[in-house]
């Protein structure tokens, strides 16, 4: 009796093995990034686009106004896409849209607004990456929907008719 | 001469302690996995991602964190799938014992099949 116990113990660990690692097998192995997480809005200070002055976080967000912050940059194809959504935002009385430039040639990014019309209430720059970083942004476009410093909603890649829906909504 | 061994002294001193800041920044980095490049590291990748998550890694040291403060930071950003070698927690504790697991029972194995026998 005593010897049926052992095989039958192994077999029991090998079949749990085997369905562990066939569960493992349907986990996607991209990076998934988790957006509906409330979080808090990083603390930082920045130089705005225009005047090249530091400026804090906390003088950017203030109080229980809902903020739009989207990465955004002349480079970048998508960025393009959305702007007109940008600009539908803009318009909105209880949303303000704040830029981050980043890693872009000045130069180019004015060319970009000037061509594209400006949406944003104020544009940081991000000229190494690292500010984007600290908001736990991987590429441009993101964009995070902020009210009483936390971050409500991530959304990465370019908006659509869809997301501005969902946006407005929460914004209400 | 006093002078100039102090001189050379600096020097070396200040390049050595350059370099272990080089090192830690690497093996950093090397535990970092690149979020949009599949199966590379931040060290290995060229990506703008990796590029800012290099200089991020450099002035978080340059501002006194040390190693395990630098990955809490970024867990906290980008969650555990930043780190290469995964924490032991509740999530991972199976992960981690299971080749313990496989040792001791292996070992029994074999004690049971040769000690016990001859026996």
């Amino acid at each position: 009796m005593k010897l049926r116990i052992f095989p039958i113990l192994l077999i029991v660990f090998f079949i749990t093995i085997f369905f562990i690692f066939y569960k493992g097998l349907q986990n996607s192995n991209i990076y998934t990034p988790v957006v509906n997480i409330e979080k808090n809005i990083p603390s930082f200070k920045s130089k705005i686009f225009s005047t090249n002055e530091k400026i804090s976080s906390e003088q950017i967000f203030k109080g229980d106004k809902f903020y739009l912050m989207n990465i955004w940059a002349s480079w970048c194809v998508p960025c393009r896409d959305e702007h007109p959504l940008l600009m539908i935002l803009s318009t909105q009385k209880n949303i303000k849209v704040i830029g981050l430039n980043y890693k872009d040639n000045k130069e180019k990014a004015k060319i970009f607004l000037k061509e594209l019309n400006n949406p944003y209430d104020k544009i940081l720059l991000d000229e190494n990456g690292t500010l984007a970083i600290e908001w736990g942004a991987y590429g441009v476009p993101e964009s995070f929907l902020i009210h009483n410093n936390k971050i409500i909603k991530k959304i990465i890649g370019p908006l659509n008719e869809d997301l501005l829906l969902e946006i407005k909504k929460l914004a209400e | 001469m006093l002078r100039f061994l102090l001189i050379v002294l600096f020097i070396l001193n200040s390049s050595f302690l350059n370099a272990q800041e080089n090192n830690l920044n690497n093996k950093i980095t090397k535990n970092l996995r690149c979020l949009i490049c599949q199966g590379q590291s931040v060290y290995d990748s060229d990506s703008e991602f990796a590029n800012s998550l290099k200089l991020v890694v450099e002035e978080k040291l340059n501002d006194g964190l040390n190693e395990k403060q630098i990955y809490i930071f970024l867990k906290e950003k980008y969650g555990e799938w930043i780190l290469y070698d995964p924490e032991f927690n509740k999530n991972t504790y199976f992960l981690w014992l299971l080749p313990i697991l496989m040792f001791i029972a292996g070992g029994a194995i074999i004690f049971k099949l040769f000690y016990i026998r001859k026996n």
